[in-house]
């Protein structure tokens, strides 16, 4: 084999699939494993326990229910018979009050959660200060800052925007702070040494040495957004996805409920999945020092 | 008159450091002493735990001294009226276990020295970074982040971040224990390289007695703890030194002579059971 026909042969190795290819190609490779297999079918199993539970064998207090059948036939009438479908408009309007609130919720308790943790796992004194309130304050559970939230709060929307500000605060503070703690004294050694301000300690070692722990809190924290929220509107609401359980049980219609928890369920993942995925964008050293991890 | 002498002299007088752990006093270092001149390699070798990184941690301004005081160029880092040695870039500390911030690449962790004492421009600086990196051999790893390549290109980064800021003094505390004798090989002769290319002084801590004359001027000999010095072996075997070096009768003859001394202090350390302190 002469030089040049092995130079080409270097060239000719396969290439790399990209854009659409490549969406293909992991599709291929996704849709090759047993794993989706594995999901579709729990996932099957698990309508069908509640088919047979509601609908099939009618069991005992389970005839209270609406079954999955009577759900999506609802849920995707354009004339539902109880009100409540993807063709109606209140659906949405719930959805979207809903959304907005942990929005706003989740952008306070981050916004005041992180900072405060960080400088809480920075300073002594500032720890000194703060944590035993928060510890204090903490367990309460959130049902009972309802009653004080309503006589301290104008509205409806003012106290149920407080009570799930308040417990994903707690949970974002709480894991910054032991982010910071979680950081390798050498890397404050190292950054002494190198000639830093304490300003440059805390933007180049706290805040970035903390991202992977104040993302997982980050996680934990929209869940319990969403949590006290649902419970918040189911106490003190007129709209969103919590107040329409509890009005649709009130009112003795059963699918809209069903439709709303579903709804609860399928929105939470999408916002701790995003919450997730902006944490990797940050954290592009983290993930591959996990993946040369194997992990 | 005095000679004009290579910056970076160490003069350690008389050193103690008593920790305070749950209120049992327990000496680290005891009445220390050791003369160090500029450009020098100078290599500690004594039993694990007997308070040679306490005395690293000294000079780097990491940790108070109780009595006695150490000197750079003669000019006082801590003594008795102050415990404690400022943190200084003209003391660089390459860490036992690595040091580099793994959120930062390669590069931006060489150019963060210059970037935050404000030597060098940000631009600069990444560019000096780059230039250094590729010097030492990793050019095409400039951008890559410390999590993704081996533990010996992130020690050999780790040395360039130091020598980036042009320091008097460069401290090492076991910086290869950690790899494998290959390795280790490789790491050695990048050390010498870059000494024989800087004539940094060059305070080395480390438990390899092969390494400790492979590298050394002078292989100081502490006790186990409290950490004494025990004996300095000079080392006169010319430079620029290769691995053939090891093979001479002359590095043979050091390393017994070195063994010998070490050996017993080692026996005193196993029997008390010693662990490190911080």
């Amino acid at each position: 084999m002469s030089a040049s026909s092995q130079a080409t042969n270097g060239q000719n190795k396969i290439a790399e699939p990209l854009g659409f290819d490549l969406f293909v190609y992991r599709v291929k490779k996704y849709f090759g494993r047993l794993d989706p297999y594995l999901t579709l079918l729990g996932i099957f199993l698990w309508l069908f326990t509640y088919w047979v539970l509601c609908e099939g064998l009618q069991l005992w207090r389970f005839t209270k229910l609406p079954g999955p059948v009577a759900v999506s036939k609802d849920w995707f009438s354009t004339t539902p018979f109880q009100g409540i479908s993807i063709f109606t408009a209140e659906y949405y309007e719930h959805i979207a009050v809903s959304c907005r609130r942990i929005l706003i919720a989740f952008a306070l308790a981050t916004g005041l959660g992180v900072p405060l943790g960080l400088f809480m796992g920075w300073s002594r004194s500032i720890r000194d200060y703060i944590f035993p309130l928060i510890e204090v304050l903490r367990p309460i559970p959130i049902l009972a800052w309802v009653p004080l939230s309503i006589l301290l709060l104008p509205g409806f929307e003012w106290p149920v925007l407080f009570l799930a500000t308040l417990a994903s605060f707690f949970v974002t503070t709480l894991n910054a702070m032991l982010g910071v703690d979680s950081i390798d004294e050498e890397y404050f050694r190292a950054a002494g040494c190198l000639g830093s301000s304490r300003w440059d300690v805390f933007k180049n070692v706290v805040v970035p040495g903390a991202l992977p722990f104040i993302f997982t809190g980050l996680q934990i924290s929209i869940g319990v957004a969403w949590f006290s929220l649902v419970a918040a509107e189911m106490v003190s609401g007129d709209l969103g996805l919590g107040y329409l359980i509890v009005d649709a049980y009130m009112n003795n219609v059963t699918v809209p409920m069903v439709i709303a928890m579903i709804t609860l369920g399928f929105i939470g993942y999408f916002s701790s999945a995003l919450v997730r995925m902006l944490g990797n964008k940050l954290m592009a050293w983290h993930v591959k020092e996990l993946n040369q991890q194997g992990r | 008159m005095e000679m004009l002498e290579r910056p970076g002299a160490l003069s350690i007088k008389n050193v103690t450091k008593v920790y305070d752990p749950e209120g049992v006093n327990v000496k680290a270092v005891d009445n220390c002493s050791m003369e160090i001149e500029g450009g020098e390699v100078c290599m500690i070798v004594g039993p694990s735990g007997c308070g040679k990184t306490t005395l690293l941690n000294a000079i780097a301004g990491f940790h108070s001294i109780t009595e006695g005081s150490i000197h750079l160029d003669n000019k006082l880092l801590c003594g008795p009226e102050k415990p404690i040695a400022p943190q200084g870039a003209d003391r660089m500390v390459v860490f036992q276990h690595g040091a580099l911030f793994p959120w930062k690449t390669l590069q931006e962790n060489v150019a963060y020295g210059p970037t935050v004492q404000k030597t060098l421009g940000a631009k600069e600086a990444m560019n000096k970074a780059g230039d250094m990196l590729a010097e030492a051999g990793l050019g095409n790893f400039v951008t890559r982040y410390p999590g993704e390549v081996s533990s010996g290109m992130a020690r050999r980064a780790e040395i360039v971040r130091a020598l980036i800021n042009d320091p008097k003094v460069l401290l090492l505390d076991e910086p290869y224990r950690a790899m494998d004798a290959l390795t280790k090989q490789i790491m050695h002769e990048a050390l010498l390289e870059t000494y024989d290319r800087t004539g940094v002084t060059i305070f080395f801590i480390t438990h390899d007695l092969e390494e400790a004359i492979f590298l050394g001027d002078k292989v100081h000999i502490v006790t186990t703890r409290p950490c004494q010095l025990k004996k300095t072996v000079e080392v006169k075997i010319p430079r620029p030194r290769s691995y053939e070096t090891q093979s001479s009768e002359d590095f043979r003859k050091l390393l017994v002579e070195v063994n010998e001394a070490v050996h017993e202090e080692a026996v005193k350390a196993f029997q008390a059971g010693e662990r490190e302190l911080a």
